[in-house]
């Protein structure tokens, strides 16, 4: 049996028929475990659960994610965060505290930030927090974009994926929950920084992944050097 | 040449006029993410017919005021193009088209868990390329693959597929012919447990002849869900994996 073909299962895909089991991407019904989604099954902590193969983002606290200034209205900065829902950043959440009208100064319309969502309420309000030394304005390299439900791949297991990347092209790194990406170093390296994330996005449902970009990885710098 | 007396028949030696079974599909063509916009496509062909579905969200609502504050809305657009059809057909939506795209909403919405995402919409379009009798089965089968290709939490897919009376006799999945000049037809839309979610008639049954094309109907609707539920599935495993990744390394990172 194809093991491939095993894993991929669309909605209503019967996966269990030990409700116990039923594990995130998934539903009960008469006592049998469903697919919630169409993606990839798997067991994890001797439950099933269902990756997607696609989706978009929707915040919950604690999440780091990149976001981009959409407009200033009063003491609040509106951030969209890649997701159906906006962001709020209210100004009591940056590090120092500033004025009402020097709100443009700190973080313009268009300008990128490094955020965290403090906090996610039932009406779907996301509220946002730069408090945090690790978080801030982006003033440099570059930011891409992949399928939010492609992100732990991209990570890998124990960061194993991203710490490659990182040592392997020289950059610093930093992936988003909502899918978007800083990358920064320098051209050359961004730009095969970039291209690799992308092929990482296109083949993430496929297995023994991190050897392959590794092998494309020295490749690609072979032909460069 | 035809005789003043001889009856057109609908049947050649038990076969349609296409050479089917009374029992049986037109043949079925179905691609996934078709189109790179949007957050999920699907193109299909049932027979001659040929429509394209489009799905764009969970995404923020506009107008604002039709947002609601626990759950996701779906809206359905289904569109014929004015080319769809033999006679040019007047752009835009009318009486028919608007009865279409809300049967065909109500038949997709009781699978969708629009709770999981409140306050958003999902935005389903149809566009009809090709007209042949059976277009809002057809688009609503399109708009369930994808739904799911857009990552849309779903109880399940959704089939549909028609039933019709020409000569006295119950057939499956009527073309044009055997729709225009029949006596009957009887879309519905299941889910794969035979949950019915659209049940249309026009046309005249008696009760035991709505039994068998209601019956017939349901055979057709789970082939139809074979064949999406297929797709989907080939889309990801039959992709190449190159060959640097051998079979052994392959397991091991399975288990994560």
């Amino acid at each position: 049996m194809d093991r491939m073909d095993r894993n991929v299962v669309v909605p209503g895909d019967r996966l269990s028929d030990d409700p116990k089991k039923a594990g995130e991407g998934t539903y009960v019904m008469d006592g049998k475990v469903c697919s919630l989604l169409y993606g990839m099954a798997s067991s994890y902590k001797d439950k099933v659960r269902v990756i997607p193969l696609a989706g978009k983002y929707v915040p919950s606290p604690g999440d780091t994610v990149i976001g981009t200034v959409q407009d200033i209205v009063f003491s609040n900065w509106i951030v969209n965060i890649n997701s159906p829902y906006e962001g709020l950043l209210h100004i009591s959440e940056l590090p120092r505290k500033i004025e009402m009208n020097e709100m443009s100064k700190y973080l313009r319309i268009g300008s990128s930030v490094m955020i965290r969502v403090k906090d996610v309420d039932s009406t779907m309000k996301v509220e946002l927090t730069l408090n945090d030394r690790r978080l801030g304005v982006l003033t440099r390299g570059r930011v891409a974009e992949i399928s939010p439900t492609r992100v732990p791949r991209l990570i890998g297991k124990g960061g194993s994926m991203i710490n490659m990347l990182k040592k392997e092209l020289n950059c610093n790194i930093f992936v988003g929950q909502n899918g978007r990406i800083w990358v920064d170093g320098n051209d050359d390296d961004m730009d095969l920084a970039l291209k690799t994330i992308l092929i990482i996005e296109k083949e993430a449902h496929t297995t023994g992944l991190t050897d392959r970009i590794m092998e494309f990885l020295r490749t690609e710098k072979e032909a460069r050097s | 040449m035809i005789g003043m007396d001889e009856k057109l028949s609908f049947f050649k030696n038990g076969l349609r006029l296409d050479g089917r079974r009374p029992d049986e599909l037109r043949p079925i063509k179905i691609e996934v993410g078709v189109l790179a916009r949007a957050d999920g496509s699907c193109y299909m062909e049932m027979g001659d017919n040929k429509v394209m579905a489009a799905v764009y969200g969970p995404r923020e609502v506009h107008p604002r005021h039709l947002q609601e504050a626990t759950r996701a809305i779906v809206r359905y657009r289904y569109n014929m193009a004015s080319f769809s059809v033999e006679e040019r057909k007047r752009p835009g939506p009318d009486r028919r088209s608007n009865e279409v795209s809300k049967v065909s909403r109500e038949a997709l919405v009781p699978v969708v868990l629009t709770s999981y995402f409140p306050k958003s919409v999902v935005d389903v379009f149809v566009e009809v390329l090709q007209a042949d009798a059976g277009t809002r089965t057809a688009g609503i089968n399109a708009a369930s693959v994808a739904l799911a290709d857009a990552g849309i939490p779903m109880k399940s897919l959704i089939s549909s597929c028609a039933a019709g009376k020409v000569d006295g006799e119950i057939v499956l999945d009527p073309m044009k012919l055997e729709d225009n000049f029949g006596e009957a037809d009887v879309p519905i839309a299941m889910t794969p447990n035979g949950d019915i979610t659209l049940l249309q008639m026009d046309g005249r049954l008696t009760p035991e002849e709505f039994r068998r094309a209601l019956e017939l109907a349901k055979t057709g609707c789970q082939q139809i869900y074979e064949i999406q539920r297929k797709v989907l599935v080939d889309r990801y495993s039959s992709m190449d994996v190159p060959e640097s990744c051998d079979e052994s390394e392959g397991l091991v990172e399975e288990g994560i």
